[in-house]
């Protein structure tokens, strides 16, 4: 390993925050089409909307990041995960590219409206399953032989890959309802409240089903977790603690809290996967030091970022900060 | 029959890279027009100058939407389809398409929001600023990508080890020896772009009297613009094609359908060339005008395709074709910027109905040039990906099967098609209710704020706003 710092270590550290930013942005906005149909009418619809139609663009840009920075840092993750994921990630495109273009074309239709609903919410919904699936396949493992994949088309749909699908997709349901309640008011709100303690219950069963079923699919994850009894089951404990503040603040009627609270419970879980696979991101064969592109390469950008990244991040804050407050129910657009 | 990966991944790339090529060059056009109309009002307080932007950038949200959706599918096309050309290049590619992410796309998508949606939440300056810097960012964006590009022309500055580029000067990768005239032709064409459809649509609403005072204004503006564009583009195009000739000598062998090297090469106007016999039927040319155009001299040598080997050498006919449509469709619009210098004697070039409807039916012609263009590029190229060094075939994903290729091929054709005949019906409907909707607009937002929530919407589906 490199003496003064190793720079892949540090890339693990921004590609982390790239992702996890993208899970809880993009998430609380494919969470209001994974809610869309279930909203209480046609205005509850339009205040979803607009409450993410400023920064939906910017939150979906982190995907992008994510593509570009691990070709950038660690290309063979790139390269193997696409092919491998082939299909789901045609899905997942074409579920953004309709929900994407529906921000638009929802509100210059008049009566094909309903059609744009759908493409909202059918998008959002195949988007954010496969996604999880995504995260599915990473605990499985890849096939690998030469650092190129070679199973087949459709390795990556398990039921286990199924299970993490609606997993993720019940989590960005619930990132999307208690951003709603944080920006919208009213009856809206109180739909929102209601129905985030089901969400969140919903959340917890099936991420414990995933703890559970994974120590079977994967011995590393068995024995990192169960050959002693150690630190690292403070995390899932901490993801618990999340879980039952998002509960008091829902009860107790905080509106900004049981936002906080599940980006917490997201943050956590997500620590726990990466514990869970450490060091292995092209899991079983290759860690994230094989996988890494070249020294010069990764330093190249790391400059770049580092000058770049703390304004990207100001002028996105920015933005939140111009669409603060709540959204009103028949707002115009444009 | 054997369904062929890579013929699938190369149509499948050549279809999603054009869809989504068409909304960039006239989102970047269109981002400093609104720029400069805002920067206009901020200056003048002139009201028409509002008008005028709010409308086209209703238009722009569209067509920017459109773009960044299918901009999203490109940065995912290079692994899925194209994985072993992904792990050799990312040591290259990597970084300029993340510093295109982080310098870009990020300022574009932040102001984006600011520009469409918070004219009311920030003062004037503000909002002049956004869409400044959403002129910026696809400029920035422009940079990076055409860099890429540019760099798997003309590779420069890496070394090839064990199959992986590793770069030895960044300086040298970035602006390699093709970048410079890619880049200003792209800007030109794009300029090109807005210009040719903001022209074309205000000379629609003026054959139908439709804001006369807004639209002359627009008409009169681009029309200067178009002066100095489009002439400039011709004299670019022929840089870019002398810069080609010295680095891809068989494209520009395939662009002049010449096979055997020679001397005083006449410029061929129509031929159809045969790749199986080596030769080009029905040909019609002027003599030694290719010569004098490539070299500036009128014996000068033209390289011929029968230099390289056949495996070598690209599909004569769709890169000798386009090149004709792009140059053809460029002295087309040099012609129109021309006629408008000449109608404004006596201020006919808002009232001639044959210019206007010329005009008109020019707003697709960018489009199609654009499309050409980079199919002389792309398909010149041919059978490279990076040229000279790995072959399209050497960078397919090695795990892709013909059927899971054409089943995404299909996928994209459908929900494009979808997509892109939605935009289209919104785009035209806009156009239709043009810059008077605004009015309207005002009326609806008022009373919509007074009704009963439940009842929202209803008037908007019976017509009124769009
Ligand atoms: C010369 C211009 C140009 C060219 C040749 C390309 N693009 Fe592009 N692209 C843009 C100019 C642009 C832009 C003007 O910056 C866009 C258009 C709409 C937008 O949001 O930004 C954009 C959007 C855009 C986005 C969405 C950005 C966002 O989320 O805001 C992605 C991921 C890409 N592009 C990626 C690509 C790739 C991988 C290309 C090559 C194969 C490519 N583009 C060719
Ligand atoms: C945006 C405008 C562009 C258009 C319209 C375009 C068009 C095309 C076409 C028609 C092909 C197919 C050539 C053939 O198979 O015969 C192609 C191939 C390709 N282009 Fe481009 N291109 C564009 C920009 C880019 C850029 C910016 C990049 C890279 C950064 C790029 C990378 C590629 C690659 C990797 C292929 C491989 C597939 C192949 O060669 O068949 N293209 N493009
Ligand atoms: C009028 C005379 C023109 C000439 C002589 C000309 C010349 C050229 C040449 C030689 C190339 C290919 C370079 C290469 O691949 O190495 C090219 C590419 C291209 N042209 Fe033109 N062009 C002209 C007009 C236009 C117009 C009017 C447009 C669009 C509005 C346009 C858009 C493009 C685009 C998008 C490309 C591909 C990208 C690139 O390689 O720069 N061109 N042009």
């Amino acid at each position: 390993m490199t003496p003064v710092f190793d720079l892949t270590l540090i890339w693990v550290g921004i590609i982390g925050f790239g992702v996890i930013m993208y899970v809880l942005m993009d998430g609380f906005d494919l969470g209001q089409g994974i809610l869309f149909p279930f909203a209480p009418d046609e205005d509850a619809r339009d205040v979803m909307m607009n409450s993410v139609a400023p920064v939906w663009d910017g939150n979906e840009t982190w995907l992008v990041l994510g593509g570009a920075g691990l070709l950038a840092a660690f290309p063979l993750v790139y390269s193997v995960f696409l092919p491998a994921l082939y299909i789901g990630v045609f899905l997942m495109l074409a579920g953004l590219i309709f929900r994407g273009v529906a921000f638009e074309f929802r509100f210059k239709a008049n009566t094909s409206r309903y059609l744009w609903n759908w493409a909202f919410s059918g998008g959002s919904i195949v988007a954010a399953f496969a996604q999880g699936a995504v995260v599915g396949t990473y605990i499985q493992g890849f096939e690998t032989e030469n650092m190129r994949y070679v199973g087949g088309a459709l390795d990556w749909l398990t039921p286990f890959t199924v299970l993490t699908g609606v997993g993720l997709l019940l989590g960005y349901a619930l990132l999307g309802s208690t951003w709603l309640i944080m920006k919208s008011e009213g009856y809206i709100q109180d739909w929102a409240y209601k129905i985030t303690p089901c969400l969140l219950f919903g959340v917890l069963i099936i991420f414990g089903l995933i703890g559970i079923w994974s120590p079977f699919i994967d011995d590393m994850i068995r024995e990192r977790w169960f050959t002693s009894i150690s630190l690292l089951w403070l995390i899932p404990l901490v993801t618990l603690g999340f879980a039952a503040w998002t509960l008091r603040a829902v009860a107790k009627r905080q509106e900004g809290f049981p936002f906080v609270a599940t980006v917490g419970l997201f943050v956590s879980t997500f620590v726990s996967l990466l514990v869970s696979k450490w060091p292995y991101v092209v899991p079983p064969n290759y860690t994230f030091w094989d996988a890494s592109s070249a020294h010069e390469s990764q330093l190249f950008l790391l400059l770049g970022l580092l000058f770049v990244v703390p304004f990207v991040l100001m002028y996105t804050a920015w933005t939140y900060w111009v669409f603060r407050g709540k959204v009103k129910a028949g707002e115009g657009y444009h | 029959m054997e369904l062929d990966p890579l013929l699938l991944s190369r149509i499948q790339f050549a279809f999603v890279v054009s869809f989504h090529a068409i909304f960039p060059v006239f989102t970047i056009g269109l981002a400093s027009f609104i720029a400069l109309l805002e920067g206009l009002f901020y200056k003048t307080r002139n009201p028409l100058w509002e008008r005028l932007a709010k409308f086209w950038t209703q238009v722009f949200a569209v067509v920017f939407g459109m773009g960044v959706v299918s901009g999203i599918v490109m940065s995912f096309q290079f692994g899925t389809n194209w994985s072993n050309f992904s792990y050799a290049t990312a040591n290259f590619l990597g970084p300029v398409l993340s510093y295109e992410v982080v310098t870009a796309f990020f300022l574009e998508a932040a102001f984006l929001g600011v520009l469409l949606f918070g004219r009311n939440k920030v003062p004037k300056g503000v909002h002049l600023f956004a869409a400044i810097m959403v002129a910026v960012g696809t400029f920035i964006s422009s940079f990076w990508i055409l860099a890429a590009n540019s760099w798997m022309q003309t590779p420069a500055g890496v070394d090839l080890r064990d199959g992986i580029f590793h770069v030895t000067s960044w300086g040298q990768a970035l602006f390699n020896a093709s970048f410079i005239w890619r880049f200003i032709h792209m800007a030109l064409a794009s300029f090109l772009t807005g210009g040719f459809v903001v022209a074309g649509v205000s000379a629609w609403y003026l054959l139908r009297k439709r804001e006369v005072e807004a639209n002359k204004k627009a008409l009169s503006m681009t029309l200067w613009l178009l002066l100095l564009i489009a002439p400039s583009q011709a004299l670019v195009g022929d840089f870019h094609g002398l810069n080609t000739l010295e680095h891809q000598p068989t494209k520009v062998a395939a662009m002049e359908g010449n096979w055997e090297r020679s001397e005083g090469v006449p410029l061929l106007l129509f031929a159809i060339p045969d790749s199986k016999n080596e030769t080009n039927h029905f040909e019609i040319g002027i003599p030694k005008l290719a010569s004098l155009i490539l070299t500036h001299e009128w014996e000068g040598e033209v390289p011929g395709l029968l230099d390289v080997p056949a495996e070598e050498r690209p599909p004569v006919g769709i890169v000798f074709w386009a090149f004709r449509i792009m140059v053809g469709i460029g002295f087309i619009m040099i012609g129109f910027a021309l006629a408008g210098l000449w109608l404004r004697r006596g201020g006919r070039y808002w009232q001639s109905p044959r210019f206007l409807k010329g005009l008109t039916l020019m707003s697709v012609s960018p489009f199609i040039a654009v499309l050409a263009g980079w199919f002389v590029t792309e398909v010149g190229r041919a059978p490279w990906l990076v040229y000279g060094l790995m072959t399209q075939a050497e960078g397919l994903t090695p795990s892709l099967t013909g059927g899971m290729a054409l089943f995404t091929l299909i996928g994209y054709i459908a929900v494009y098609a979808a997509v892109f005949s939605a935009g289209i019906y919104y785009l035209l409907r806009l156009f239709q209710a043009g810059i008077e909707a605004q009015d309207e607009d005002h009326e609806l937002d008022f009373d919509h704020a007074k009704r009963p929530m439940s009842a929202a919407h209803v008037s908007l589906d019976n017509g009124g706003k769009l």
